[in-house]
């Protein structure tokens, strides 16, 4: 019977991680999609975490993913009220229309 | 019963202090400069309280996962100062920019109760808070003035590319945790040797994303923008405390937790030194803009410190801290000029509106004279003596590559400086900018241009003071 070890664990969290990256860096739509890629590269993290702390059993792991989740929050609450006031500004989200900036 | 809870008095002092000041600001109206003056104030007492913690041997509390030592009590002496001369200069600029609201001073002080958490941590969890605390405020303070387009989009960028790096950091700390099998650096550095890949993986990316904080190249890209975008006393932030905070948590993991895989991050913090100088150099030439050329000459300058730090020696890690002490000094200056160039309410940031400046202001053409000077690293001046400590700490190693490649990256640099120079003695002179400048401007332009034209009269004096730092 097939059973699921650590890097089981892993492997699923690399592959989230990698998409998070590839999220924001492919995407050329919506700003609102790098958000969802942060959270994915957030998440990654914290299944290493849990796992990690399951395998080696020691409890700190998981209490760091408390926190992360509570911090994860707080950015992405941020992170909506910075795209709030840049859409009020410019009167849009879209990634390749955010170049006033450059040089 | 915690032991040693007095030991970290300054960090619960600006958070009672933040608390206080929400309150004031919530329940007083009008009361935006009252509360600027409060944390003015409130750092001035956090200098005073950090002071005597310099001479206290090295101790920890917490279950050793925060660390009161010389190096953290130096690096939070240099934050509170730096925030001091930070708010002194800006005053006034906030006010004729319409930021001026109590937000601002709050956000300043809860970003360096995180960068103070960060220097001190000694455990991978602490440290994560230390830099979400830092980074939140950062993220709010980048996009400040919310009508500005410029602000706004600045913000934007050090947002995403800022999360990014946390969470290229963070995944660092998962591998690092899981291979060392805690989260506590004293532990972390009994369980590691270099043979295994997991630990390799887990430093790399935690060291991308310090870079990332101190915008070493290849991961740069975000400075030039956010300087140029965020209001200007809001950059002279970004280009001081954040870059002190995170050289420091750069010391405290190449020499704390990883200073048994010495072998695998030499070459990257190598590379990342070599890549920011001469990108520094070379970038900056082109540049109309003094804020953008500011973000690359930190660049530049970023990677004068990191050589430091890869000669794995503690004269290394001592000119590396000699250096920033002396880059924050020369960049108040260069600021305070900046926010003298001011005429009938507005500022002026580009290279052009320093044409003729000496004919009009000849103190402050003098004063910038020197700083760019400093900044291109001319003897006599100190930007030449924290340069010339690199070199030397690199040399005594044999790096000669690394030297060489340093001092080519001056002598390009050297150009830009000198152009700025030019512009201001020798090209048509235009209107004159007001000179009813406020006490703190003028008071940090002056201490700040003196320290930089007498500091080779003594130099013992801050080489003696951070001779004490002992890492290794």
């Amino acid at each position: 019977m097939f059973s699921i070890g650590l890097g089981h664990y892993l492997t699923l969290a690399a592959i989230i991680f990698t998409i998070g990256i590839a999220g924001i860096f492919l995407n050329r739509k919506n700003i609102i999609v790098i958000l969802m890629s942060i959270e994915l590269i957030l998440l990654s993290v914290s299944i290493n975490l849990v796992s990690f702390s399951i395998f080696i059993d020691d409890l700190s792991g998981q209490i760091f993913t408390l926190f992360i989740l509570t911090v994860a929050a707080a950015e992405a609450a941020i992170g909506l009220a910075i795209i709030v006031a840049y859409h009020r500004n410019a009167g849009t989200i879209r990634v390749e229309e955010i170049d006033k900036l450059k040089g | 019963m915690i032991e040693n809870l007095e030991l970290i008095l300054p960090e619960i002092f600006v958070s009672l202090a933040i608390m206080l000041f929400l309150i004031i600001g919530v329940y007083k109206k009008n009361s935006s400069s009252l509360v600027y003056y409060l944390s003015t104030v409130s750092l001035l007492v956090l200098f005073a309280l950090l002071f005597n913690y310099y001479s206290l041997s090295e101790s920890s509390l917490f279950n050793e996962s925060y660390k009161i030592d010389k190096l953290a009590t130096f690096m939070k002496l240099l934050t509170a100062v730096s925030g001091i001369f930070v708010m002194l200069t800006s005053s006034k600029y906030i006010q004729l920019n319409k930021i001026d609201k109590i937000e601002y001073p709050i956000l300043i002080l809860s970003s360096i109760l995180g960068m103070m958490v960060m220097i001190s941590s000694n455990d991978l969890i602490v440290f994560y808070m230390g830099l979400e605390l830092q980074s939140l405020a950062l993220y709010v303070l980048a996009s400040f003035n919310r009508d500005n387009i410029f602000s706004t989009e600045s913000g934007l960028k050090y947002f995403v590319l800022s999360a990014l790096s946390s969470g290229l950091l963070l995944y660092g700390c998962s591998l690092i945790y899981g291979f060392a099998e805690s989260t506590n650096f004293n532990v972390i550095i009994n369980n590691t040797n270099s043979a295994n890949y997991g630990l390799t993986f887990g430093i790399v990316f935690i060291l991308v994303g310090l870079a990332f904080k101190i915008s070493a190249v290849p991961f740069h890209m975000w400075a030039p923008d956010v300087y140029q975008g965020s209001p200007t006393s809001v950059t002279l932030f970004f280009a001081i405390l954040p870059k002190i905070a995170a050289l420091t948590v750069f010391i405290r993991f190449l020499y704390v937790p990883f200073a048994n895989m010495n072998d695998q991050w030499q070459i990257i913090i190598v590379f990342l030194s070599i890549g920011s100088m001469l990108f520094g150099a070379v970038a900056a030439i082109g540049q109309r803009n003094l804020k953008r050329l500011v973000a690359y000459s930190s660049i530049g300058h970023m990677g004068y410190a990191l050589a430091g730090l890869s000669t794995s020696t503690n004269e290394g890690i001592q000119s590396s801290i000699i250096y920033m002490t002396i880059y924050l000094i020369m960049n108040l200056a260069f600021f305070s000029c900046l926010f003298m160039l001011r005429r009938n309410e507005s500022y002026y940031e580009n290279i052009e509106d320093l044409s003729g400046l000496s004919k009009n202001h000849p103190i402050l053409s003098f004063s910038l004279l020197v700083i760019l000077f400093s900044l291109a690293g001319i003897p006599p001046l100190a930007g030449f003596f924290a340069k010339f400590y690199i070199f030397m700490a690199v040399i005594e190693e044999s790096m000669y590559f690394l030297a060489i490649v340093g001092l080519l990256s001056t002598v390009i640099s050297a150009f830009y400086y000198l152009r700025i120079i030019k512009v201001i003695y020798f090209d048509p002179d235009m209107d004159k900018y007001d000179t009813n400048h406020h006490f703190g401007l003028k008071f940090t332009l002056a201490i700040t241009t003196i320290f930089i034209l007498i500091y080779f009269i003594y130099p013992r004096g801050l080489t003696d003071l951070i001779s004490k730092i002992i890492i290794i």
